[in-house]
């Protein structure tokens, strides 16, 4: 879809979503795809797969699912998306790194803060002994 | 010194004199394309969107134990519907794709094909996300039960109204194409479609990972 964007100079951005086709557009672009949707599909299958497997350490499990994800999510934004590390993406990677970072932080936020409150607050059963 | 840098602008925006800067976005040449500017306002409304739902991830995490003596996620969750939600929702961003090759390549019969592949794909997948909800409410594990349902239902609940207005838009997406054909404007919606359809995708993975299979561990 290279037809939309492109300035006359040749250097320019790419709409998110827009993916820089040369040659055979159609082929190009479902061979592209094809293999987003492998990949997606064999991790989504292993996600599954070692949540009940015991291959995995039990206590390791939370932390393998996530990876996997974060690796799925990669893909959708390489082969689906179209994100790349172009030039012609710089301002999509920034505005997608930001996102990120509040997402992060939000997240890690929340769970610390929240896991911290919980920590130093006595539970109901300490509360009513101190009433006694 | 250069003229540029002695005009006060090092960056000599609106000058571009194919200095071979390989990084864009300077503003030079003017301003963006359309395309860019629709589809780059586009991204910025997704990525809100997803700081948004961080916010009920962060919920759910935080109270996924606190369960009243009501149900734990282990004993409420079907991991096989889950697995045939994920993989409609997959397929359902695939063919989407396979919809933006069509409008790439201008045939309309392809483009119809796709659209209504993945809106039966998102259907079902709303289908059964709807039963598993009818399901729980009907057994008395309705949000109303503990405050680890209560953020479950908001986090599920919310990704599936943007599933329900995206197969709205979807619909919408066919009949402007029928109505008006591949029009500029009617391309830069469909990017703009196609965009929302895949970060709904991308934040599927994030709750079937989080909700279903961690905290179906749990």
């Amino acid at each position: 879809m290279s037809e939309h964007g492109a300035d006359q100079h040749g250097v320019h951005d790419l709409a998110p979503g827009d993916e820089e086709l040369d040659g055979s557009g159609v082929a190009q672009g479902l061979r592209g795809y094809l293999l987003g949707l492998a990949l997606a599909v064999g991790l989504t299958a292993a996600s599954f797969y070692f949540a009940h497997s015991p291959l995995v350490w039990a206590p390791a499990v939370a932390t393998a699912l996530i990876v996997l994800a974060i690796a799925q999510m990669g893909v959708h934004l390489v082969f689906f998306l179209h994100i790349t590390t172009g030039p012609d993406n710089t301002n999509n990677v920034l505005a997608l790194a930001f996102g990120v970072l509040i997402v992060f932080l939000i997240m890690a936020g929340s769970l610390w803060i929240m896991a911290n409150l919980s920590h130093h607050t006595p539970g109901m059963d300490q509360l009513m002994r101190m009433q006694r | 010194m250069t003229a540029a840098v002695s005009g006060g602008d090092p960056h000599r925006i609106g000058h571009s004199q194919g200095h071979g800067g390989a990084a864009s976005g300077r503003g030079e040449g003017g301003p963006a394309p359309n395309r860019i500017v629709v589809g780059y306002g586009f991204w910025l409304f997704l990525l809100s969107d997803i700081v948004m739902f961080s916010g009920f991830f962060a919920a759910y995490a935080v109270l996924a134990g606190q369960t009243a003596g009501g149900p734990t996620g282990r004993q409420i969750f079907d991991l096989n519907t889950v697995a045939l939600e994920t993989a409609c929702l997959l397929a359902s961003s695939f063919t989407c794709g396979l919809a933006i090759l069509a409008v790439g390549a201008r045939m309309k019969l392809k483009f119809y094909a796709a659209m209504a592949t993945t809106f039966v794909f998102g259907a079902v997948f709303l289908g059964l996300e709807l039963h598993e909800f009818a399901g729980l409410i009907a057994r008395g594990d309705g949000p109303q039960r503990s405050a680890f349902l209560s953020a479950f239902f908001a986090l599920v609940g919310c990704h599936g109204l943007h599933v329900t207005a995206g197969l709205l838009w979807l619909l919408t997406m066919m009949a402007q194409v029928f109505a008006k054909g591949f029009r500029r404007d009617v391309l830069n919606r469909m990017l703009c479609f196609s965009l929302f359809w895949h970060a709904l995708d991308i934040i599927w993975v994030a709750l079937f990972t989080v909700v279903y299979l961690i905290g179906g561990a749990a």
